[in-house]
């Protein structure tokens, strides 16, 4: 017999750690010959340094975080490649029951919709005049929280940088920070918005899944010099992934997964908090039930795909929001984080649905779209974002260059 | 200029590890020392302290939000970037190791940071070694106190003398390759499900 492959995984307590818990807990990793060891972190700051040191070899990664490492945007970063996502959607807006109340009272309905409730804000916003800037939280800087939350606000006319003030909060501190009114709302992944629903202090406002349908959220980042040494580990890790994600989609198993990340070990929560995201059946507060299409997908419509499309789309937000001056080069380092090519030579044995493209043009498909792919047939979309924008990633230019006209204009 | 110049600011939620460190900094001669358990507020502590070096502990959850404060730089007079030289590996390595990091002000020398940083790492590692330590000496106490339960049941139930009933119990460990503890713990709960042996 041969020795076992080892991989040792970075993992925060957050719904979308499932297809690495499920890899390892329901024995998809053992199946490939892999020991997978899992440990729990307390911030994204220790993922990325322990990942620097090489305590771990891969991690569960904000989407973002492996194209800010390689642009060398954060403190004691290793190059670090994400050659598969985690799953598309997951995250919610939750607003305080207080700012809730005032947003009704300017229109918005409970029913999620990102163009009513973000103009609602917009009026209320524009009462307060020159009180205290609401303050929203986000779990970092680069993260699809913080560019969907500035992207919903900016398409209905917030300015996020000058009208609201945008901090940075752990996760499972959000719903504490907005009942004890340090916060007036958040952008956040689940189950840490159902927290304020629960504990009754927040009313949840949109959804990502709404501002942009089939988005990335998290990836495996991979420690590129690992990979490197490690092929069959590495392809061994994305197979038992690829399968944990089937074991995650599959609705039969809901109520198992949602026992399973809510153990002390994982996400550590009551289990009745992780259902929502799996079902898509949304308490948004009081009993006040949405129904929400891709809430969080972990499988299906190329979930698992690390589209060089998305990263380009981080990239361009990043510029967006002044993190990182644009350059050719600076956008060649993001799209080139994403590595689809690692993806398809892991899978292929499997014979499951490849993409054919590494790329797409993002708020292309207004409805599910068969598109070409090898080894089964693939279903993508609807993938639009709210205010109806498509971003085409072979102009980056004319994209960041509307934005900032939009900005101007407003 | 004496190291006693620089101002340290040591955010720790655990006060005993937090109160070594600052006896630590004492020790070696910085007086301008400050220690924060609670991050609320943190950015205006900040803004009044101006400090040229702060150390953090890495279980602190808060550390992506401090690390964006650092960055923009608002309530921080002067940038603060994290403590990194990529040459000094060894330094970073250990730093995480031990569970600890350390921000300075931009254009500190290293030479003025690095014993801070050595003496953080020291304490740590000296702190979880002696809680580790206390961990130890906890539940090998609280195996003793298992063990005698387990004993007394077995006496009762089968008669054995202590020494025996003691005997019994080790020869189960070893063969099952298990903490003689672990055995005594499935004892009582098996005696506790069965309603013989003692009461809870």
């Amino acid at each position: 017999m041969t020795a076992q492959l080892q991989v040792t995984a970075g993992f925060m307590p957050l719904l979308d750690s499932a297809l690495l818990v499920v890899a390892k807990e329901m024995g998809f990793a053992a199946e490939q010959g892999l020991d997978l060891r899992l440990v729990r972190e307390s911030s994204w700051a220790n993922i990325r340094d322990r990942m620097a040191v090489g305590h771990f070899d891969v991690a569960h990664m904000l989407a973002p975080m492996p194209i800010a490492c390689n642009l060398g945007l954060t403190p004691l970063a290793t190059p670090t490649i994400a050659p598969m996502a985690l799953g598309l959607g997951g995250n919610a807006v939750t607003v305080s029951t207080v700012l809730w109340e005032a947003m009704a009272g300017a229109g918005a309905r409970p029913d999620l919709d990102p163009l009513a409730t973000g103009r609602a804000l917009k009026a209320v916003i524009a009462e307060r005049a020159e009180a205290t800037p609401l303050r929203f939280g986000v779990v970092h800087p680069h993260s699809g929280h913080n560019y969907e939350l500035r992207y919903w606000l900016a398409a209905c006319g917030v300015d996020p940088e000058r009208d609201v003030e945008i901090v940075i909060l752990p996760p499972p501190l959000m719903a504490d920070a907005l009942g004890a009114g340090h916060i007036d709302g958040y952008c956040a992944g689940e189950p840490w918005n159902t927290a304020a629903v629960s504990k009754q202090v927040g009313h949840i406002a949109t959804v990502k899944a709404a501002i942009w349908k089939s988005s990335p959220e998290k990836v495996l980042g991979v420690a590129e010099a690992w990979a490197t040494a490690n092929p069959a580990a590495l392809d061994a890790l994305l197979r038992a992934i690829y399968r944990a994600s089937e074991w995650c989609a599959d609705t039969g198993n809901h109520g198992a997964l949602a026992e399973l990340l809510g153990r002390a070990e994982f996400v550590d929560c009551p289990a009745n908090w992780i259902m929502p995201a799996l079902s898509g059946t949304i308490d948004m507060a009081g009993g006040a039930i949405a129904q929400v299409a891709d809430f969080f997908v972990p499988q299906a419509k190329g979930a698992t795909f690390p589209w060089k499309s998305h990263a380009l789309w981080f990239y361009t937000q990043m510029v967006r929001w002044n993190q990182v001056e644009p350059s050719a080069d600076r956008a060649a380092t993001a799209r080139d984080s994403y590595r689809p090519d690692l993806y398809r030579a892991a899978l292929k044995p499997l014979g499951v649905a490849l993409p054919g493209a590494n790329a797409k043009v993002e708020g292309a498909l207004r409805v599910p779209t068969p598109v070409g792919s090898a080894g089964a047939s693939l279903v993508l979309g609807p993938d639009g974002f709210f205010d109806g924008e498509v971003f085409d990633p072979a102009d980056l230019d004319a994209y960041i260059a509307g934005q900032k006209k939009a900005a101007i204009e407003n | 200029m004496s190291a006693a110049a620089l101002s340290v600011l040591v955010i720790d939620e655990n006060r005993i590890r937090a109160s070594i460190i600052e006896a630590g900094l004492h020790d070696a001669g910085h007086r301008r020392v400050s220690v924060i358990h609670d991050v609320t507020g943190i950015a205006a502590r900040i803004a009044e302290l101006q400090p040229d070096v702060i150390v953090i502990d890495l279980e602190n959850p808060n550390r992506d939000m401090l690390e964006n404060m650092f960055q923009l730089s608002r309530a921080v007079k002067r940038p603060i970037a994290m403590f990194v030289d990529r040459s000094d590996t060894a330094s970073i390595e250990a730093a995480v190791e031990a569970g600890v990091s350390a921000y300075v002000v931009d254009g500190l020398r290293k030479e003025r940071v690095k014993p801070i940083l050595d003496m953080a790492i020291s304490r740590f590692n000296a702190f979880s070694r002696l809680t580790h330590e206390l961990e130890e000496a906890r539940s090998e106490l609280e195996g003793r106190k298992l063990v005698d339960r387990a004993k007394g049941i077995l006496m009762k139930s089968r008669g054995l003398s202590e020494a025996d009933a003691y005997a019994l119990l080790r020869k189960t460990a070893m063969n099952q390759n298990r903490r003689i503890a672990d055995i005594a713990q499935s004892l009582i709960t098996a005696a506790g499900l069965l309603g013989s042996g003692e009461e809870q």
